[in-house]
């Protein structure tokens, strides 16, 4: 695969462009006061505005409006003096009145950029318009798939209708190459980051507050940029990667086979890894928007701007200069704590006493196993910077062994004690008696005679199998190279 | 017929305060007259007996115990069906609402009910207030109280002729391009539309929002000014509610009541008149000129161009919002749901229950709206409609530098027959000519009786500048004071 | 007919059909706006729709240039709400009107529309 991909970059060049959808985390919706809560029973959080009773007017909510600017200022964006809500107008069940209060033609933030790091790159990624509209409600499909194909009806609640929406949409990224994928989850985890720190929204792509689609196509080299197709359905960072890469593989084996890419909506599956094709519509959407007539336009004057600007958070990228001269790492490094979701946690560490070297290694190497393995970011692990510095200290003074702390990391993870907790129950202290240890030296020399006559004779690599023997008969709880040590000493080398 | 129901509503809310009669004897004098004339006039479509004896009753009750009551406390109303009551039948004239209880109130429903007013039912109209006779309604005709056998006018016509009959003193409408006006004047009552945003739309089906506005009707100008002081104020649940409005119409219309227009400058305009109106209609109002000119007013003859257009844009405008307002009737949350047999899709569905439940004017605007709004026909239709609109309003503004009101007849016809019209929607539209420019540009205006011709109400239309509310009544009052009464023949 | 005079000189030109909509066209208008016409209605309602839209067309003589539209007649700003949530509807007053319900849930037919 990595040789196709490969191959199909020699010969064609991406365009990305990426459209985020992103919950807002206001207490009450959009246009009313229900409440946002998730997970609540079925049509609990819904009023007249919100289910579109005949009558019901909306009322927009200023928390979303100062959210949707405080994102666009954090992206660089003007911040449009005076825009309106249009209406959106398409039949659809889980959307009440059966019209979407969007923004069209006069979005509230314009014109900004965000930038990226991959593979030590630089990459500016424009954002074309930052608007602001209402989620949907929630269709079940019931029937023998659970899909909308095959359904034989479907259930709504809209729990979920009218909750602040904001998109952010990017232009068009050329010139990215074989680096593309990576650059679509780059953006969206920096996205991500920035909206976490602004504390807009809870952005969890699980639950559908963070929603991705990615548009990708193909051009040769020098000619015009190719036809579009829209993936949706692009539910964590890990399937942004994914979606742009199998989408370049699909869109080059058909122009390689000489066929056209049609524009359309394709669906990203999660299991297979790669993108299908959405229904066709029997014909091309006509939304009619226009002006919403029950809503007064929004003309954010400048010094409410100003004063959003000067409360702004440090946001990530002025953090990660700012962490990376107080850490003294190298920007590579930055940039791998980064991408890894760990610097406020290294930060941390090293703020509790760990050298920035042990920090780092911990959070790149082992946790970051963990969390991979578990399908989660390491900050959701479950284990704190705390326990961290505390198990790096336990290192350092001795009082465990690098094989030890992992296990300790285990038992915190297990249990969600603390690390003194977890090596007091487990017994996982280390055996630094030295009579303790050479008895038990003695002992594997004497079950091990042959590779003990290797080690005299000069085989002095041999020697592992021994402390092997040692550290299994301590249950791991020594020190490796005091035990080889020992060995060799009694060995006569 | 008791006489109680031949008062005005300022009279019975006086009778009530002093104790010469209860607000139950009141409401049931009423529940009694339309007992006794709706079969033929057909104003209600739901006559809430129980809850109209409550209110009353409790009315009763505070005014014993000594509570202060509001100046129109236990006076009965009728409501237009297109105003949302809880708990009560809400249809606004159309199927596809048929047997729908909503569970909240309109913000004018809720000022009502706090300001004691005795709420009888809910009146005919058509259909989402789509019409100027109420034919459009899909629960038949309702009969004009001077003849029956033509139109009370629309498209609240349900409360024109409920008052007009003398089954409810007061009656509400909403007005989105004439549709409390024109009724109001082939009728021979009083009937106003507000500024745009003076009174809360929270709770009005919405036919087309930039223009809809509920208002009053009474048999005076005193009654629908005390009833507007009721209504109007601002709401937060309504994003195009005028903050911090109050008038006092009800004093403009005592100071009116003088019958002294010194000082006052009446501008006639010259594009409401003339060809195409009935000979009738045209001298009803040169008379009603040469009375506000007795009464002292100054008449200067104005003009406003873009008028000529506003039948064509508001004929844009409107079914634009309709059609996407109209969206939500889809089958699923309320009403009704035709053609779901296990083998239609739910697309199938929708598009059979909106076929069902709405009737051809609906389905006719609906249809335009979708054509005006379309990519590649909006900048030239919408667009361009929402352009002449604001000419229309600079048209208002000059004019109203030469004129304090503007005057015109309220409609160009009297009451036409029933079923005269129904198959020309043209013929139909004209017939909101005269009031369309008010409504576009958001200004209020009244109608107040100015006559008959061939024995039919004809009504004068009173237009004053945006926020000038009180204007309109004051003027209408005096004009009113200067004109005989009009009395409807009785029911047979 | 003397009405259709008349009328028509209410309407400052002609009501008389342009062409300008045919069943085709409604057929589409009506599929857009969901509704289910009959046959015979497709011909009615393109006589209507074409003579309605040849009057209202009438807006297009208007100079327009510069001048700016109007969406509402008493402009406001900023009309806005502070975030506070207030009780929603009662459930069993959410559901009562719904044609179908199941599980605390609006039941509608199977969908066909291409959005998942």
């Amino acid at each position: 695969m990595t040789a196709a991909y490969d191959g199909v970059l020699s010969r064609y060049e991406p365009v990305i462009g990426l459209e985020t959808h992103v919950e807002l985390g206001t207490a009450s919706k959009m246009f009313c006061g229900c409440s946002t809560t998730f997970g609540a029973e079925p049509n609990t959080q819904t009023c007249p505005v919100c289910l579109g009773l005949p009558g019901a007017l909306p009322v927009a909510n200023e928390m979303a409006i100062e959210s949707t600017i405080r994102i666009g200022l954090a992206l660089h964006c003007d911040i449009a003096p005076w825009c309106r809500f249009a209406r959106k107008n398409y039949f659809y069940p889980d959307m009440p009145k059966n019209f979407q209060t969007s923004q069209y033609d006069e979005p509230l933030c314009t014109e900004g950029y965000l930038d990226v790091a991959v593979r030590g790159e630089t990459i500016r990624v424009g954002i074309e318009r930052v608007h602001l509209e209402e989620d949907t409600g929630k269709n079940t499909h019931v029937g023998t798939s659970g899909r909308i194909h095959g359904a034989e009806y479907s259930l709504v609640d809209y729990n979920r209708a009218g909750i602040p929406l904001v998109e952010i949409v990017t232009k068009p990224v050329p010139g990215t190459g074989d680096l593309a994928p990576e650059v679509a989850k780059a953006y969206v985890t920096e996205l991500r980051d920035i909206l976490r720190t602004l504390g807009v929204s809870d952005v969890r792509m699980e639950q559908g507050s963070l929603r991705c689609d990615v548009n990708t196509s193909l051009n040769r080299p020098g000619e015009a940029w190719g036809t579009r197709t829209e993936t949706k359905n692009v539910n964590s960072l890990r399937s942004v990667e994914r979606a742009v890469r199998s989408e370049i593989l699909r869109q080059a084996s058909l122009l390689d086979a000489g066929e056209r890419i049609v524009q359309e909506t394709r669906h990203f599956s999660e299991t297979s890894g790669d993108t299908r094709p959405g229904r066709s519509k029997e014909e091309a959407t006509d939304y009619r928007y226009f002006p919403e007539p029950d809503l007064a336009p929004i003309a954010p004057d400048r010094a409410w701007v100003e004063q959003l600007h000067m409360r702004q958070p440090e946001l990530p990228a002025d953090r990660r200069v700012r962490m990376r001269d107080a850490l003294g790492v190298s920007a590579a490094d930055m940039v791998q704590l980064t991408n890894a979701g760990v610097v406020d946690l290294v930060g941390e560490t090293v703020r509790l006493g760990a050298p920035i070297g042990e920090a780092r290694n911990w959070w790149l190497g082992y946790l970051a196993q963990q969390a991979n393995e578990r399908g989660v970011e390491a900050s959701e692990l479950g284990i704190e910077a705390s326990h961290v510095a505390r198990l790096i200290a336990l290192v350092a003074d001795g009082s465990l062994s690098v094989a030890l702390a992992r296990q300790v990391v285990d038992g915190v993870l297990e249990t969600g004690s603390d690390v003194d907790t977890v090596v007091a129950e487990r017994g996982l202290k280390r055996v630094s008696d030295s009579g303790a240890l050479e008895t038990a030296a003695d002992e594997a020399i004497a079950a091990n005679p042959d590779i003990a006559a290797k080690v005299r004779g000069g085989k002095l690599p041999a020697v592992g199998a021994l402390v092997g023997a040692v550290m299994k008969a301590t249950r791991g709880q020594a020190d490796a190279a005091a035990v080889k040590d020992i060995l060799l000493q009694r060995l006569g080398r | 017929m008791n006489e109680l129901t031949r008062l005005s509503a300022a009279e019975v809310a006086g009778k009530i305060a002093d104790g010469d009669v209860s607000a139950l004897e009141v409401a049931q004098a009423h529940l009694d007259r339309i007992a006794a004339v709706d079969a033929q006039v057909h104003a209600f479509l739901h006559v809430d007996t129980d809850g109209a004896l409550d209110v009353a009753k409790s009315v009763d009750a505070k005014r014993s115990a000594g509570d202060q009551l509001g100046p129109l406390a236990g006076v009965p109303l009728a409501m237009k069906d297109v105003v949302v009551t809880r708990g009560l039948p809400t249809t606004a004239g159309s199927r596809i609402l048929e047997g729908w209880r909503p569970p909240y109130d309109a913000t004018i429903t809720r000022r009502a009910k706090d300001a004691g007013l005795v709420m009888l039912g809910k009146t005919n109209m058509d259909e989402f207030a789509m019409g100027s006779s109420t034919e459009n309604s899909a629960y038949g005709p309702t009969h004009n109280p001077w003849d029956l056998a033509r139109i009370p006018g629309g498209s609240s016509g349900g409360s024109s002729a409920a008052v007009a009959a003398f089954e409810a003193p007061l009656g509400i409408g909403t007005d989105t391009g004439g549709s409390i006006r024109q009724p109001a004047a082939v009728t021979g009552i009083v009937g106003f539309k507000p500024t745009y945003g003076a009174v809360s739309r929270y709770g009005l089906i919405a036919f087309s929002s930039s223009l809809d506005q509920a208002g009053p009707f009474g048999r005076t100008v005193l009654d629908a000014a005390l009833l507007y002081d009721v209504l109007h104020g601002h709401d937060p649940a309504d994003s195009t509610s005028i903050p911090v409005v109050r008038f006092d119409t009800a004093a403009a219309a005592r100071e009116g009541g003088a019958a002294d227009l010194r000082g006052v400058r009446v501008g006639v305009v010259r594009e409401l008149g003339g060809e195409g109106y009935q000979p009738g209609v045209l001298s009803s109002f040169e008379s009603a000129v040469t009375t506000l000119k007795g009464l002292g007013a100054e008449v200067v003859e104005v003009s406003c161009p873009h008028f000529d257009y506003a039948l064509a844009a508001y004929y844009l405008i409107a079914p634009s919002e309709c059609s996407s307002n109209l969206a939500r009737f889809d089958a699923v949350r309320y009403g009704l749901r035709v053609g779901d047999d296990g083998t239609n899709s739910l697309e199938d569905v929708m598009s059979l229950t909106r076929e069902a439940g709405f009737g051809a004017e609906v389905k006719r605007r609906i249809m335009i709206g979708t054509y005006a709004l379309s990519s590649g026909y909006y900048d030239a239709y919408y667009g361009q409609a929402q352009k002449v609109r604001t000419l229309i309003v600079r048209d208002f503004e000059a004019a109203f530098e030469q004129a304090d009101v503007l005057v015109s007849p309220t409609s160009p016809f009297v009451a036409f027959g029933i079923g005269e019209r129904v198959d020309d929607p043209m013929a139909m539209y004209v017939n909101d000519l005269c009031t369309l420019p008010a409504s576009l540009a958001g200004t209020p205006a009244i109608s107040v009786p100015s006559g008959l011709s061939d024995g039919l109400p004809v009504g004068l239309q009173i237009m004053a500048p945006t926020l000038a509310d009180d204007r309109c009544f004051r003027v209408g009052a005096a004009f009113e004071a200067a004109v005989p009464a009009l009395v409807p023949p009785e029911l047979p | 007919m003397r009405r259709a005079s008349v009328d028509s000189a209410l309407v400052g030109g002609a009501t008389e059909p342009s062409g300008r909509i045919g069943r085709a066209d409604v057929a589409h208008l009506a599929r857009l706006a969901r509704l289910a016409v009959t046959d015979e209605e497709l011909d009615l309602f393109a006589g209507q729709l074409d003579v309605i839209l040849s009057a209202v067309a009438r807006v297009g003589e208007v100079a327009v240039a510069d001048i700016p539209p109007t969406t509402h007649a008493v402009p406001l700003l900023n009309v806005l709400r502070s975030d506070k949530v207030v009780p929603s509807l009662p459930r069993d007053a959410v559901l009562a009107g719904a044609p179908s319900v199941e599980n605390h849930k609006f039941r509608v037919p199977r969908i066909l529309s291409a959005d998942e």
